[in-house]
């Protein structure tokens, strides 16, 4: 809760210092706000309360996403550094409106009412909005920004119609409320068919902001069209703050009707699993292609949903950390190496294997972990997701797809460190690395391995 | 205590070799590799070869509220594969003495860290922590084949790379199956998963599940087509590594987490994987007969070797278990030495094409010699150590059915063949303008073919050292089968 207040206010504060003219503290007192955030949030550990009759609650739930997406932000905020050189960039706008969007993913995490809900996706969406078109003069941006605003309104408003019908046969917002009340309505044949209907159309509209397949179109243009710096906050952030929003909404408000969106949870996460894998073999471009493994992901967090157990909270928190860690690693380099090198394809990270073995290195730990190989945080990520949703033994097949596309994207990830440390650098000369940079790349790496050897620092949290 | 030890010694000290600039690094390496020979010696020594549990054990939780537990220890079997690892580590690092590699420190840290890996297969009594460093073997040397390879390694090692993940990723989906099944509060214990009574529907299919994981790693036919391009294309230690010792991880998977866990499984299809396995034997030996290029033979020749040991393994009887066993030792060391015979003939012809050498004998009698010794204990002469290991599971295989037996021991003839063939090629006949001034073996060279070759007589005249130490667990493990 203090953390809502705290991140708005941050923000307020962060747009009137960008007045001054020494864009150099900006960074350093981003950085200082989300570390006070973080540490705040943390005093809400196992008190749970409900603020503003009702509208959120702050459980352990809430406290440990608040927690993982603040970090994810902190961790990703060295990489704008070089931001701070370029003249007639809007660096502390950039800050704030991150801050801001960060706020709607806590809302999203906390809320108990579908009102909340609502605005929480909306104060996220509205700030990446803009982010998405932030670089002015390119007109891939501009694109991304355009493309993104369509659509997203247009599921805005979907969803809304979905939490219109819910509250047309529940006559509540709660999703307690909502929970305890369809009991009461499964005689009513009409109200039955609106509910059941308002179930899935505020499926669609999650599912879209997730970026879960089929309504995933959107997104591999808008990742890469939007400058790097905020594609990483767009693929870990926004899909942590939608995949935890998702499942809250079902455990709280649907549990009851588990069997009626079953079917369509299952598809849509096939769909997901295919299309994200699939898509991401045949990029040339390695920006792309994380692009589309950002929907191969929101299939694998999908999976825990759809198992749909005691397991699943553990899975869905887990996986989001290390999918964050390693996305925005990721991402970091990418960012790095494109501001040098022009290009996102695999072809630019040609040679750096030699030319910058740190980032080399920091790469090859990341791309490890997204494939789900041991030593790093993402082999116990898909394996919780496995083990949950082994326990349905009837699910096993969903199990053995998920294994042959997880092979499928050592395939892609690999073809990044293949051009990193065994193809010549050519005339590539050594990419400049911040030393605030690195700090954090090495943190990262450690954090990730560390993960990778003992998970249960963060598993066993809630 | 000292299981930890022979775990992580070679770990760290990778990270000491990182630290060393230069061609230094091979000399720590060695000397690490060494300390870790002792160390497995004297695990040895402690050893109560009497006894078929495993031994040395140590059992701390790791993922506790999940019932995961870091837990290794070593029974017969596995001291023997650890054995076999420190054995060979310290000779592959040798055997490249006089390679000038790139970026040194990183070649010798990477195969120290694959040690660990591969010793962590051998002790590990947890399920997932043997999913783990089985995982953790993989990685160095995907790196070392890829980084230090041919002309054609880049593609060759991707194809092995996802090959292998693809069918270990199956065998993580079957060991968080079987988990879920152990009653209570869950746990991946070997011990639990030998306690399960599963139906034989799930059974049939957790076997499959397993089975392609180890068959791709051993390989067993038709799982084999990464093999021989990926031997041919590593870097010579990568070669050794992978055949010396890391085709052992998928046998010794079989032993430990197949045959034990699903034995109705296993009574399913061993037929099948009979089949599989002797049909591997008679193609590999065929191919290996019209193959020009000295690596590519013996890549073939391994997998007739490798398809023998799963069919004996497969039989489940004592014969073809133990056979088994001291045929992983004796396929290990011979094929280390051949391939290192290859890499010696390699750096001096600039060639492996057999057309192109001949007479190597006339300027190098010591080399022909130890190439004569390794060649004939791959070929199962009698004194040498192939020669126990074939004769144990040829008669375990005649025991299962005597048809598969017959068929089966056509590898003696035919490895002869290949192997007598290749010899007459490259050392025999007149000298070719690359063998002209071929020199004799140099000290070094000498000092990692000795030991190979002690172990070839030592192996072949007293096998009771080693079947004595296997036999307890071997028979343990008959006993959790048949229950």
């Amino acid at each position: 809760m203090t953390s809502i207040i705290l991140l708005s206010v941050f923000g307020i504060i962060n747009l009137f210092v960008g007045f001054a003219k020494n864009k150099k503290v900006l960074l350093p007192l981003v950085l200082l706000f989300l570390a006070i955030v973080f540490g705040i949030n943390l005093l809400d550990w196992n008190d749970t309360q409900s603020y503003f009759s009702n509208m959120l609650t702050i459980d352990n739930y809430a406290v440990a996403f608040t927690g993982i997406m603040t970090l994810t932000t902190l961790l990703l905020l060295p990489f704008s550094q070089r931001y701070i050189d370029i003249a007639d960039s809007n660096l502390a706008e950039y800050y704030s409106l991150l801050l801001f969007s960060l706020v709607g993913a806590v809302m999203m995490v906390s809320y108990e009412n579908l009102i909340m809900l609502f605005i929480g996706i909306e104060i996220l969406s509205i700030a990446m909005y803009v982010l998405a078109g932030s670089d002015k003069s390119s007109l891939r941006s501009n694109e991304a920004a355009l493309k993104y605003f369509l659509m997203g309104a247009f599921f805005t408003g979907i969803m809304l119609f979905g939490i219109v019908m819910i509250y047309g046969a529940t006559g509540t917002f709660n999703i307690t409320e909502i929970g305890a009340a369809q009991a009461g309505i499964g005689a009513d044949g009409l109200m039955n068919t609106m509910f059941i209907l308002g179930i899935l159309v505020l499926i669609i509209g999650i599912s879209f902001k997730i970026s879960a397949a089929p309504f995933h179109f959107w997104a591999p243009d808008v990742y890469d069209g939007t400058p790097s710096f905020f594609t990483a906050f767009m693929s870990t952030v926004v899909k942590t703050a939608g995949v935890a929003a998702f499942y809250k909404l079902m455990v709280a408000a649907f549990a009851a009707s588990y069997t009626t969106w079953f079917p369509t949870m299952v598809a849509i996460t096939v769909l997901t699993l295919v299309i994200g894998n699939v898509g991401a073999v045949i990029q040339t471009s390695f920006k792309r292609m994380m692009a589309y493994s950002s929907i191969s992901h929101a299939g694998y967090l999908l999976m825990a949903l759809v198992a749909f157990n005691e397991a699943s909270d553990a899975s869905i928190l887990f996986y989001s950390a290390a999918y964050s860690a390693a996305t925005i690693a990721a991402f970091g380099v990418l960012k790095m190496v494109q501001d040098q090198r022009r290009s996102a394809d695999y072809e630019a990270f040609n040679g750096l294997g030699k030319t910058n073995p740190l980032l080399a290195f920091a790469m090859t730990v990341a791309m490890l972990s997204l494939a789900g190989i041991p030593l790093t945080a993402g082999f116990f990520g898909k394996f919780f997701v496995f083990s949950a949703v082994l326990q349905h033994t009837d699910m096993l097949w969903l199990v053995v797809l998920a294994v042959i596309l997880a092979a499928v994207g050592i395939y892609y990830y690999f073809r990044v460190v293949i051009a990193m440390y065994m193809q010549p650098a050519g005339n590539y000369e050594v990419v400049k690395v911040g030393s605030f940079a690195s700090f954090t790349l090495i943190f990262i790496t450690i954090l990730t391995i560390l993960l990778g050897i003992a998970p249960a620092l963060v598993s066993e949290l809630i | 205590m000292i299981t930890a030890l022979l775990l992580f010694w070679p770990a760290l000290a990778a990270l000491l070799v990182l630290l060393i600039k230069g061609q230094g690094a091979k000399k720590v390496a060695f000397v690490a590799a060494l300390v870790e020979f002792a160390l497995s010696l004297f695990a040895l020594s402690a050893f109560d070869t009497q006894s078929g549990a495993s031994q040395h054990t140590l059992s701390l939780p790791w993922i506790e509220s999940a019932g995961i537990s870091f837990s290794i220890g070593m029974d017969g079997i596995s001291l023997l594969m650890v054995l076999l690892t420190t054995f060979l580590v310290p000779l592959i690092i040798l055997s490249a003495y006089k390679h000038e590699y790139k970026n040194p420190h990183v070649f010798y840290a990477l195969i120290l860290f694959m040690q660990t890996g591969l010793i962590g297969v051998f002790v590990a009594m947890d399920a997932f922590l043997f999913y783990f460093m089985w995982e953790v073997a993989l990685i160095p040397i995907y790196f070392i084949a890829a980084v230090w390879g041919g002309a054609d390694r880049i593609r060759v090692t991707f194809k092995f790379f996802v090959y292998t993940i693809f069918g270990s990723l199956f065998m993580l989906a079957a060991f968080v199956y079987l988990y879920l099944q152990t009653p209570g509060a869950h746990s991946s214990d070997v011990n639990a998963f030998y306690q399960l009574s599963l139906s034989s529907e799930s059974q049939s299919w957790i076997f499959w599940f397993l089975f392609i994981a180890f068959a791709i790693k051993m390989p067993v036919f038709p799982f084999h087509t990464w093999q021989p391009d990926t031997y041919t294309e590593s870097p010579a230690q990568a070669t050794m590594l992978l055949s010396g010792i890391m085709l052992k991880m998928g046998i010794y998977g079989v032993l430990r987490w197949l045959l034990p866990v699903v034995p109705f499984g296993v009574s399913q299809w061993d037929e099948v994987v009979l089949v599989l396995a002797i049909i591997g034997i008679v193609y590999a030996s065929i191919i290996a007969i019209r193959q020009r290029d000295l690596k590519r033979l013996i890549a073939y020749s391994s997998i007739a070797h490798v398809g023998l040991i799963a069919a004996g393994i497969f039989t489940l009887n004592e014969q073809g278990l133990q056979g088994g066993v001291i045929q992983m030792l004796s396929h290990g060391i011979n094929v280390v030495g051949l391939f290192f015979i290859i890499d010696i003939i390699f750096s001096r012809t600039n060639t492996r094409e057999i057309t192109s050498l001949g007479g190597i004998t006339q300027n190098a009698k010591g080399l022909s010699i130890f190439f004569m010794i390794l060649l004939l204990g791959s070929v199962a002469l009698p004194l040498t150590n192939g020669f126990v290991g074939e004769f144990l599971l040829l008669s375990g295989v005649f025991q299962y059915n005597a048809w598969f037996g017959g068929v089966a021991g056509l590898t003696i003839i035919l490895g002869a063949v290949y192997m007598l063939r290749m010899f007459q090629g490259v050392m025999f006949g007149t000298k070719s303008e690359l063998t002209e001034n071929f020199t004799d073996l140099t000290l070094n060279e000498k000092a990692v073919l000795i030991p190979l070759v002690v172990m070839v007589f030592w192996i072949g005249l007293f096998p009771n050292t080693f079947l004595s130490i296997s036999e307890p667990a071997v028979n343990n493990l008959l006993s959790i089968i048949n229950r």
